[in-house]
């Protein structure tokens, strides 16, 4: 089981320090978080980890999971994309249908907290008993919302509008909204196996496993086989630095078998592959965290080509382990990167591959970047920040005002 | 009679204002409507973030010309405002504003970033918070300095003038207090915008020392 104070000699005993001070200053109230799945997906992940760490440190937070049918969650995964701003039709008696499940749930729940903290718009309406219950309401949006359908945002805000406060994960995922919003990051978990520290050994195994040579310059993309990663974009990148240095390319990531476009994204990327025995293109299974550790370890440079994402919390892996990242200027990054200070931004193949040989060829500064961009996820990326971000969210809604001296 | 010194430190939970610039006319828009909390974390949240590096980034308004824009000069004069001059967050404010009125009137751009890069203003909520560390004379300070958080130095130096609009930071007033005035001079007169924080602590440690031995 995880302890608070192994992170003491990650972020210093000052940070636990704190997270305790503002924990003490939350005692007796109850802090009850709200989703609707208890595995799989990123808000279960940090739940998992983050409900002991909180209770660890004297928070009475606990974690409720609503119950859905598959109609619910065929109508909520029809919201997750309308969301993201693909064009889908949500029918009236499917808005009733997901409101009745909401109701239901309310009508289930066995204990309210004093603050009632809901993630993502499953369990949204269920603020509808806020008026009779009291305390303290928080909506935490986890999902890109810079291009929502408008039909289903307005649906949305007529709850979203009820809580206290919201919260989202960057800027640009903000909304106008009558009620205070505000920004808590991801994060990572530096001792969690995609991330914690990996024996020599470890990592040469892994590089042995897919045939990868350690003593050539290792450039490496992790993420799923998705166009909006942009692989084949990443192999170009590749392919023009290569006629000047002799380089290895590693495109690594998991992917559902079922899903008919990453598989078809991973066959053109191995048709671009065509017979470059350095580029190495690696379907890994689930539960492939510690390859993917060890692989990002092992790198000379990491690259994010994205096109489209959400935060990217991959770049905060690879800065984390220390590495330069070249990331592309989209979603969260631009968070996670100062540009020439802790990691280099990019918005064309052309700059990826440009600043790709100058990293190569310019050790020294790329080592500058990494140690940067490492310091720089210590500060603000790791999950004991986002726990204090937490402690704050909570206590700042028994408080007005933007100086509290407690 | 003792006149102790009690460490604090501060913390911040991040605003979004949901007010956002393309361009130089929607940014003098923004700086002029925020809350001066908008305009202190613009001005202060790099120093905090990016503690580590040497040179820190400038203020994010000068960032976001300089390499969203491509606004150079523009850029460099954001950078150039001498913040440390400054004794109210308002002048502050009013000093970026005549820097883009100037650059508007003469119209030298028509720089606009598309809607993926736009300027977010933000602000933040600030925490104060007791530390467990208290001195009673210049020894114990020293000492105290040398292991507080970077978050405390940063409350006592920075959020203590700039953000609860003190007349000055937090550790010369109190050598002043005890007629310590040199001391206390040689420590307000560092400019603590154009040094990271870690060479802060030790050039204030290294004054204090000096008037500790003494």
């Amino acid at each position: 089981m995880l302890r608070i104070d192994d992170y003491i000699p990650i972020v210093g005993q000052g940070v636990i320090d704190e997270l305790r001070f503002l924990a003490e200053r939350l005692k007796g109230r109850k802090i009850q978080n709200i989703n609707s799945t208890a595995v799989g997906g990123g808000v279960a992940e940090i739940l998992t980890r983050m409900i002991p760490l909180l209770r660890q440190i004297g928070v009475d937070a606990y974690w409720d999971v609503i119950k859905g049918n598959d109609r619910f969650f065929a109508i909520t995964k029809k919201f997750h994309n309308a969301l993201h701003g693909v064009d889908v039709e949500i029918l009236s008696d499917e808005y009733d249908y997901f409101l009745e499940v909401n109701r239901h749930n309310a009508a289930e729940m066995r204990q309210w907290g004093d603050v009632v903290f809901v993630h993502d718009p499953q369990p949204i309406a269920l603020v509808e008993n806020k008026q009779n219950i009291g305390n303290k309401w928080a909506w935490r949006c986890h999902i890109d919302f810079t291009r929502p359908q408008s039909d289903i945002i307005n649906f949305l805000n007529n709850y979203i509008e009820r809580y206290d406060s919201a919260v989202f994960s960057a800027p640009a995922f903000s909304r106008d909204l009558a009620i205070p919003q505000l920004l808590i990051c991801p994060s990572i978990d530096p001792l969690s196996d995609k991330n914690k520290g990996l024996a020599m050994d470890e990592i040469n195994d892994v590089l042995e496993t897919y045939g990868i040579d350690q003593d050539r310059p290792i450039v490496t993309q992790i993420s799923r086989f998705d166009y909006l990663k942009d692989p084949i974009g990443v192999i170009n990148v590749y392919q023009r630095v290569k006629r000047y240095v002799d380089c290895q390319l590693v495109l690594a990531g998991g992917g559902a078998t079922d899903d008919p476009e990453g598989m078809q994204v991973l066959d053109e990327v191995k048709a671009a592959v065509a017979s470059d025995p350095d580029i190495h293109v690696l379907f890994l299974p689930p539960a492939s965290d510690v390859a993917i550790n060890a692989l990002q370890r092992a790198s000379t440079v990491v690259l994010q080509k994205s096109l489209k994402e959400g935060f990217g919390l991959t770049v905060a892996e690879a800065l984390w382990k220390g590495k330069p990242v070249i990331a592309s200027a989209v979603g969260g990054i631009p968070l996670q990167i100062a540009h020439m200070y802790s990691g280099i931004l990019t918005y064309s193949l052309e700059g990826t591959a440009y600043y790709l040989k100058q990293l190569l060829q310019e050790p020294e500064y790329a080592c500058k970047l990494g140690t940067n961009g490492q310091e720089h996820i210590r500060n603000n990326f790791l999950i004991t920040r986002h726990i204090r971000d937490y402690l704050l969210l909570f206590l700042s809604m028994y408080y007005e005002g933007d100086v509290i001296d407690s | 009679m003792t006149n102790p010194f009690y460490f604090k430190t501060r913390l911040h939970l991040v605003k979004l204002l949901t007010i956002k610039a393309k361009n130089p006319a929607e940014l003098l828009y923004g700086i002029r409507v925020v809350p001066v909390s908008s305009i202190y974390y613009h001005t202060h949240r790099f120093l905090r973030q990016h503690h580590y590096l040497s040179p820190e980034p400038p203020n994010d308004f000068a960032f976001w010309l300089t390499n969203i824009l491509y606004l150079r000069e523009l850029g460099e004069r954001f950078a150039g405002v001498d913040t440390v001059s400054y004794k109210k967050m308002e002048e502050l404010r009013s000093a970026f504003i005549r820097i883009l009125e100037d650059y508007l009137k003469r119209k030298e751009s028509n720089a606009e970033c598309a809607d993926a890069y736009k300027f977010h203003f933000m602000s933040c909520i600030t925490f104060v918070l007791p530390t467990p560390y208290v001195a009673n004379n210049p020894s114990e300070f020293v000492e105290i300095l040398d292991k507080v958080s970077i978050d405390s130095l940063y409350f006592h130096i920075f959020e203590a003038r700039m953000r609860l609009e003190r007349d000055e930071n937090d550790f010369s007033a109190w050598l002043k207090s005890m007629g310590r005035i040199k001391t206390a001079r040689a420590i307000s007169n560092i400019d603590p915008y154009t040094i990271t924080l870690e060479g802060l602590r030790r050039k204030i440690i290294s004054i204090v020392s000096a008037d500790a031995a003494d």
